[in-house]
């Protein structure tokens, strides 16, 4: 189960503050007459690591994808770093410059070289001159381990390059939140590793993460908290220790089972 | 029972294999001609029946062009002597008439004198071209830009330019490839010059005129960088208010007393002397610099979230697309001058421009549509997680990729905006299909030729439209990123 990570996890860094990160109070939403989220309450506190997990179709994404306003929610409040979202489009920006998000489908732009994906946002966005927003994303590039690959373009690397590139290129925004949307869900189990390794060392920087994802290895080493969602409800949330060993809901014991059973 | 006992023998590679060669495949002209021509009985009759075909075309056509006569003064002398040539009865053709009336056909009625100009706007429109259409191989771009530069200059002489216009042109030229060289970027400054440039050349008189419709934009400009500091989101409107009430209502007159103080200014031809082909590429190259820009607004305008904007645009669009470009000449040329407050001379090359423009950016938007529809939408989330507002994602992420997408589609619209600009000829301009060739056949000298005018425009449609398909080709094999 947790053959990905094999190893220690320093946890100097993780510490978890006082700070409130994300607020999310009440938070509904409907596609179309589809009742997809349903009074969603989350805090999430600066350093904390996230783990969503649940059954396809049960709003895991679509809650993470409300935090940085790709998607919209129709009742309750969500307050990022102190941000109120509403259809304020001075306030997503700004919440959307905060947020980095890296999606299960990489979604780099394929007609720029890696360095220009990476670069492209602290330029226009943040207004940093081109020289420094180079160096900045070459050190990011170093950190995701390929610093080598700058001057390709995204359809000359292999899917792991790719998602390493994705989240090198959220970094370059110095994001202090980090969205993670099924991250290794489109790659090959080689390259799976490569992802679950760069996503453990932000985490071990306290970075603050939420993760959508099946790599419940990831979750046991990483998470302090994991979320499990059926039907557009948390339906249990607990530490990894306690999820994966004494889940106290019926939802949550099948999942488990079914996920864990082979 | 023995042989399926052998392959379940475990089995460990010790060695990877290294790499082979493909086998060689038998090659050779023969194999080809088998493989292509001959493959079976059904392609092989196919094979001879085609060759039937071009044969038939090509053997009674061939004498057609063997026969043809360069030399004569009209129609008659040109039969008279294929017959005295090739026997009683023969068939020939009498290319006579495009020797004798060529200038015609390039340039219309525009005064010989001054034919240097329409020529000098077409060079520097090249060089204003080549920093845009090559702006990633140096290389092209500089041959583009030598060869461009020599031929208007060898020509310019030819039809006689004055010396000093010469002495200008070749300084332009030399300095636009001395900067092509060193900084090709700083080169767009005169491609976005140049259309004022390119009126004043052709359609001469005052450069005051040209130069206070360029301050109309200077203004804009300004009035942009003021308004945005005090109210940012009235900035856009005030810089095209600004721009619109001086163009209308002061650079006329501005240009007239400036012109009083210092007279500049070249002999003016009006725009009923354009004609042949100066008159197509003009109304082409308007055209296509004015509808791709205009397209992409409306294809942007289609797919937006707001009402009132996409309706304006679905409406605009399907209307244009409802009705014949013709009628819409119609519209230019008869019905605007009703609605016009009477004595306004609003050019009739202007308001063709105007309305091609429109025709083709409806078709424009369509294909560009088709470009952003095909981009994945994970591309406009991604511009959205990073923080990239509306403009700054369109112009940076969806725009490239979706036009990049829609190249051979734009393509096509330019190439068949540029041949429908032969329908000029039904609001009385002079086209180089109809409109001129009538004129010719209007003398009696040229009385009922009408092949040899009809191959010679269609030859010169023919390398322009195939320049603009193969340039297609090249942007696209280009910008190709998918490496796989």
């Amino acid at each position: 189960m947790s053959e990905a990570i094999d190893r220690d996890i320093n946890r100097s860094h993780m510490k978890v503050s006082d700070e409130i990160a994300i607020d999310i109070r009440n938070m509904n939403k409907w596609f179309g007459t589809f009742h997809v989220l349903r009074d969603i309450d989350l805090t999430v506190h600066k350093g904390e690591r996230i783990v969503i997990a649940g059954p396809s179709g049960s709003g895991k994404s679509t809650l993470i994808r409300c935090i940085n306003r790709l998607e919209e929610h129709q009742a309750g409040h969500i307050t990022v770093d102190g941000v109120e979202l509403t259809s304020d489009i001075k306030n997503i920006d700004k919440v959307r410059s905060e947020v980095g998000m890296v999606f299960q489908h990489f979604n780099l732009f394929p007609h720029l070289t890696v360095l220009e994906n990476c670069t492209l946002a602290p330029i226009w966005v943040r207004k940093v001159p081109r020289k420094q927003a180079e160096s900045t994303a070459m050190a990011f590039l170093e950190k995701v381990k390929i610093p080598e690959q700058a001057y390709k373009y995204p359809g000359q690397l292999s899917g792991g390059q790719q998602q390493r590139v994705a989240i090198a290129r959220s970094l370059c925004m110095q994001p202090k939140i980090m969205l993670f949307d099924e991250p290794t869900s489109a790659l090959d189990p080689e390259m799976i590793k490569e992802v679950l390794d760069t996503m453990i060392e932000l985490a071990e920087e306290g970075m603050t993460m939420l993760c959508v994802t099946h790599e419940m290895g990831f979750a046991q080493a990483v998470a302090n908290r994991v979320i499990f969602m059926d039907q557009g409800q948390i339906v249990e949330q607990n530490n990894p220790h306690d999820f994966f060993n004494n889940p106290r809901s019926e939802r949550t014991k099948l999942f488990l089972s079914q996920i864990l059973g082979h | 029972m023995s042989e399926m006992h052998a392959e379940t023998v475990p089995f460990v590679r010790e060695t990877m294999l290294p790499p082979a060669p493909p086998p060689i495949r038998e090659a050779g002209a023969v194999r080809w001609l088998r493989q292509n021509l001959f493959s079976g009985p059904v392609n092989t009759i196919l094979t001879l029946l085609g060759i039937a075909i071009i044969w038939f075309i090509v053997s009674h056509f061939w004498p057609w062009f063997a026969h043809s006569v360069w030399r004569a003064d009209s129609l008659a002398q040109c039969r008279e002597i294929i017959a005295r040539t090739w026997g009683e009865g023969a068939s020939g053709a009498c290319f006579a008439v495009i020797r004798e009336r060529w200038h015609q056909y390039m340039f219309g009625f525009y005064p010989p004198e001054l034919y240097w100009r329409p020529l000098l706007a077409f060079g520097l429109l090249m060089v204003a071209l080549a920093p845009i259409l090559f702006s990633e191989s140096r290389i092209i771009r500089r041959i583009v830009l030598i060869v461009s530069a020599t031929a208007t200059l060898i020509l310019a002489l030819a039809l006689g330019i004055p010396t000093p216009a010469l002495i200008l042109a070749a300084t332009a030229m030399i300095g636009a490839i001395a900067v092509a060289e060193r900084q090709p970027t700083r080169l767009l400054i005169f491609s976005a010059l140049y259309p004022f440039l390119g009126v004043w050349l052709l359609w001469g008189g005052s450069l005051w005129g040209p130069l206070m419709v360029l301050a109309s934009f200077g203004l804009g400009a300004l009035a942009w960088v003021v308004v945005a500091r005090l109210l940012p989101l009235l900035a856009a409107a005030a810089a095209i208010i600004v721009a619109l009430v001086w163009w209308i209502g002061f650079a006329g007159r501005a240009a007239e007393d400036l012109q009083n103080l210092l007279p500049l200014a070249i002999t003016p031809v009006a725009s009923d002397q354009f004609g042949g082909f100066l008159l197509a590429i003009t109304i082409g190259i308007a055209g296509i610099a004015l509808s791709l820009p205009m397209g992409i607004m409306l294809a942007l305008a289609r797919r937006s979230d707001m009402f009132l904007v996409k309706s304006l645009s679905v409406m605009f669009i399907e209307f244009i697309r409802g009705v014949p470009l013709i009628s819409l000449l119609f519209v230019a040329s008869l019905l605007l001058n009703y609605f016009l407050p009477p004595g306004t001379n609003f050019d009739i090359i202007l308001r063709v421009i105007i309305m091609v423009t429109l025709f083709a950016a409806a078709y424009m938007a369509e294909v560009i549509r088709g470009g952003l529809a095909a981009l994945p939408k994970g591309q406009y989330e991604a511009a959205d997680a990073l923080g990239l507002d509306y403009w700054k994602a369109q112009r940076l992420i969806i725009l490239p990729q979706a036009l990049k997408i829609s190249i051979p589609g734009i393509v096509s619209t330019f190439i068949g905006m540029f041949k429908d600009t032969t329908l000029v000829t039904f609001v009385g301009l002079f086209d180089p299909l109809k409109g001129i060739s009538d004129f010719v056949r209007a003398n009696f000298a040229w009385k009922g030729i009408y092949w040899e005018p009809f191959i010679f425009v269609g030859a010169i449609f023919f390398i322009i439209c195939f320049s603009m398909s193969r340039y297609s080709m090249f942007l696209e094999r280009r910008l190709a990123r998918d490496h796989r």
